[in-house]
């Protein structure tokens, strides 16, 4: 038997850009290709893992933590639910906003997994689904060495995850250099936003990697998650669950990882200019008030 | 005042010993260690030598951290509090009463010299340990109801996921009835440990001072004794003479030290000061706000006593004047008599000395009483003012290190061949195996108390035993 590689890959992306949706649905979409996969939420507001397991809120693993006293009191088993298509789900939690160290749970929650072997030698994918900023050093741990050796980024053709991206990319090529993380691509979750797949493309083409996939917008998702599934458990046959069966085929032969190159700040804006997103204006009206 | 000399010290010499050893160093830690060494210079009003500056790279340093100037020197010694170690087990544990800070009192009772910690596991960092920290406070006081306060003391990652302890001490405050004091006394504030005390003596302005009044009616002689941390009974070795010589001893800082004294301390007449380096910020506080004027003194050795006693005293009326003659004519032959005990063993003998804050220059006159002179002196973590303080106590020429490495000492003993040096626990060994008389000077090697005419005994006899211990001359050297 050939030795079979897990791979992992951990999936960033602005606030609110569509991580978690994505994320679950383009596991769903692996585990109905026969895939086996884990989700390892990584963002105190634990709701990386609710569509797979129809759960209002998973226990995570800083919950248990909390209520056992220390890390060594917790068992796999407390933590590790298993959900639609055998996908294994853990959320790492922590704290509310304003309080303690986020980052630190993810690295506590990370450092248990591994300690009280999760990473199963039968799993194909391991998902970390990544708060939108990289504000500290525990929001990377999922591309420290050893751990994700995929990246993919979920944008839209809004200027903000745009710049987001970008952003990101220039952490990547940190770990890049010291580890063997890897950007695959450049997932488009569509706002429709005018020629948005043209100037992702151009986007992915910059940044030396490829759009892997453009996710048209669908109210379908938003119907599937008020019953708190993937599209493609709700309604397998809609056309919207055949992009993410698309995407996460797509993820499965992906053969395209490279260190990113990330676009300085005027790079980036000539490009949103070229595509219209940006107005362009003369360099004397700039600081000048509308009225002025 | 006659200029010191040191028969082979010379300005020459001791420049050519720090180029020899500075030289060994790579060009950019030579550079960065260049300024902190140099001949010493008395009659400069300014010394030359830098300090107070981040440690080179590379080098064995012997500093310690914010937290352990705050926990170890500065609120350690209150003996009424209650004093927690808010982070992991490990800062609380190796900074309980490791610096000897002796009190009186029943412990648990009247005195609490125990080590309390709010023992943070990966929950308290994830959620924050406010929460924990507050039923802390509150369970502490609750098994400890005689306390006079509670301190809380924070360690590094309290500062790094930004709890608010000073919100936690407010609100116990209320509910306790009690002195609360927050302290963020995160270790990596700072170069060393000095941060440590300017944050405490903050912390004391900002939540102590002030909150208490003294139950005795006021006199004109309410003095306080301030940067004394009773290390092997300093503070009962001091005080008395006080006492002596009329003065009435409102409160000591911080040395078995009374919390709700040192709160009312802004109604005393003069602040005495012993160690300036960990205590001139609350001096100054005192002097501007309350308009109290302090006063440096030196207990160390008969000679800096009479002077200091004299200085006090000139500061009060003609009665207490002539009672600190009396105080010195009273124990000036008991000294003389230890000086005629050990000086004949001692004469011409030298020491090097490398200590915290203060005793490299105050411990100096002691010394020359016993007959033995200084060739070298420096601190982990003085200040400019400290240094200008020093260059007029050491002679022409002796050398001065700041927050020196440990290669460099080793270099500079080895030149200079000093008959005792005088250091911590992280040098003693390192010079005891080289055959050198050692003796701690941080927490007096297991004894003291060395202030005072009482500890002038101690510090003779101490002094001459390492250096006159025939222990040395049975070592054979292998090389």
């Amino acid at each position: 038997m050939a030795e079979k590689k897990m791979r992992q890959i951990a999936i960033y992306g602005k606030g609110g850009i569509g991580k978690s949706t994505t994320t679950q649905n383009t596991v769903a979409g692996l585990a109905s290709l026969g895939k086996k996969v884990m989700i390892i939420g990584c963002d105190p507001k634990a709701d990386s893992t609710r569509l797979i397991l129809h759960a209002k809120a998973q226990a995570t693993v800083m919950d248990k933590v909390r209520e056992l006293g220390t890390v060594e009191d917790l068992e796999l088993e407390d933590v590790l639910k298993v959900g639609y298509g055998d996908v294994k789900c853990v959320e790492s939690g922590g704290p509310e906003p304003g309080v303690g160290c986020a980052g630190r749970g993810v690295i506590t929650a990370i450092n248990f997994l591994e300690e009280e072997g999760a990473y199963t030698e039968d799993l194909d994918f391991v998902f970390y689904d990544v708060l939108g900023d990289v504000v500290c050093g525990g929001f990377a741990m999922p591309i420290r060495e050893n751990k994700a050796q995929e990246i993919y980024i979920v944008v839209s053709g809004e200027m903000m995850a745009m710049y987001a991206a970008n952003n990101i990319c220039k952490g990547i090529v940190k770990y890049a250099s010291s580890g063997s993380v890897r950007l695959g691509g450049l997932i488009c979750n569509s706002r429709n936003t005018d020629r948005e797949a043209d100037l992702i493309e151009a986007l992915a083409k910059r940044l030396g990697t490829q759009m892997i996939h453009f996710v048209p917008r669908d109210n379908q998702v938003q119907r599937a998650e008020l019953r708190r599934m993937t599209v493609i458990e709700y309604s397998p046959e809609h056309k919207q669950a055949t992009e993410y069966r698309e995407l996460a085929r797509k993820i499965a032969e992906n053969k395209l990882f490279v260190v990113p190159t990330p676009l300085e700040m005027e790079e980036l804006e000539d490009l949103l200019m070229e595509f219209g997103i940006m107005e362009v204006d003369d360099e004397e009206n700039v600081g000048k008030a509308e009225n002025a | 005042m006659s200029e010191k000399i040191i028969p082979g010290i010379t300005t020459e010499r001791t420049e050519k010993l720090i180029a020899q050893t500075l030289a060994e160093m790579p060009e950019k830690a030579r550079k960065k260690r260049q300024p902190h060494v140099g001949a010493n210079e008395p009659e400069a009003s300014v010394c030359a030598v830098k300090s107070n500056r981040k440690t080179v790279p590379g080098v064995m340093s012997a500093r310690g951290c914010a937290y352990a100037g705050a926990k170890g020197v500065v609120w350690g010694p209150i003996r009424d509090m209650v004093h927690v170690s808010h982070g992991p087990v490990g800062c609380g544990y190796y900074s309980w009463g490791t610096r000897r800070n002796l009190v009186q009192g029943v412990p648990g009772v009247t005195s609490f010299a125990m080590d309390f910690t709010s023992d943070f596991q990966e929950k308290d960092i994830v959620y924050g340990g406010d929460k924990k920290l507050e039923q802390l406070l509150r369970e502490a006081d609750a098994l400890f109801p005689l306390n006079h306060g509670l301190s809380v003391l924070s360690e590094c990652p309290v500062g790094l996921i930004g709890d608010d302890i000073n919100a936690v001490t407010k609100k116990m405050e209320q509910e306790l009835g009690k002195i609360v004091v927050p302290c963020n006394c995160e270790g990596f504030r700072g170069v060393s440990q000095s941060l440590g005390h300017h944050i405490s003596n903050d912390s004391i302005r900002d939540f102590v001072i002030g909150k208490r009044s003294f139950d005795a009616p006021a006199t004109p002689y309410d003095v306080a004794l301030i940067g004394d941390y009773n290390i092997g009974g300093d503070v009962w070795a001091a005080k008395p003479i006080l006492e002596e010589m009329g003065l009435n001893v409102r409160a000591t800082w911080t040395g078995d030290g009374a919390i709700e004294e040192i709160a009312a301390t802004h109604q005393v007449k003069l602040n005495l000061i012993h160690c300036y380096r960990s205590m001139n910020y609350m001096c100054k506080v005192m002097e501007e706000k309350w308009g109290i004027p302090w006063v440096e003194y030196n207990f160390f050795g008969p000679t800096k006593i009479a002077e200091s006693l004299r200085k006090i005293a000139a500061l009060f009326d003609a009665d207490i004047q002539a009672k600190a003659e009396a105080v010195i004519a009273k124990y000036t032959p008991m000294a003389q008599a230890v000086i005629d005990e050990y000086r004949p063993r001692l004469e011409g003998k030298t020491a090097m000395l490398f200590v915290g804050g203060l005793r490299p220059r105050h411990t100096v006159g002691a010394y020359e009483d016993l007959g033995i002179q200084i060739t070298g002196t420096g601190y982990e973590f003085a200040h400019q003012d400290d240094y200008d303080r020093t260059a007029p106590e050491m002679a022409k020429g002796t050398l001065i290190y700041d927050d020196v490495s440990e290669f460099e000492f080793e270099r500079y003993v080895e030149e200079l061949k000093p008959d005792l040096v005088g250091s911590g626990i992280k040098e003693k060994y390192v010079f005891q195996k080289a055959g050198i008389p050692f003796r701690q000077m941080h927490s007096w090697d297991y004894s003291g108390p060395y202030h005072g005419y009482e500890g002038f005994r101690i510090f003779a006899r101490d002094i001459d035993m390492a250096i006159n211990s025939p222990t040395w001359k049975l070592i054979k050297s292998p090389f």
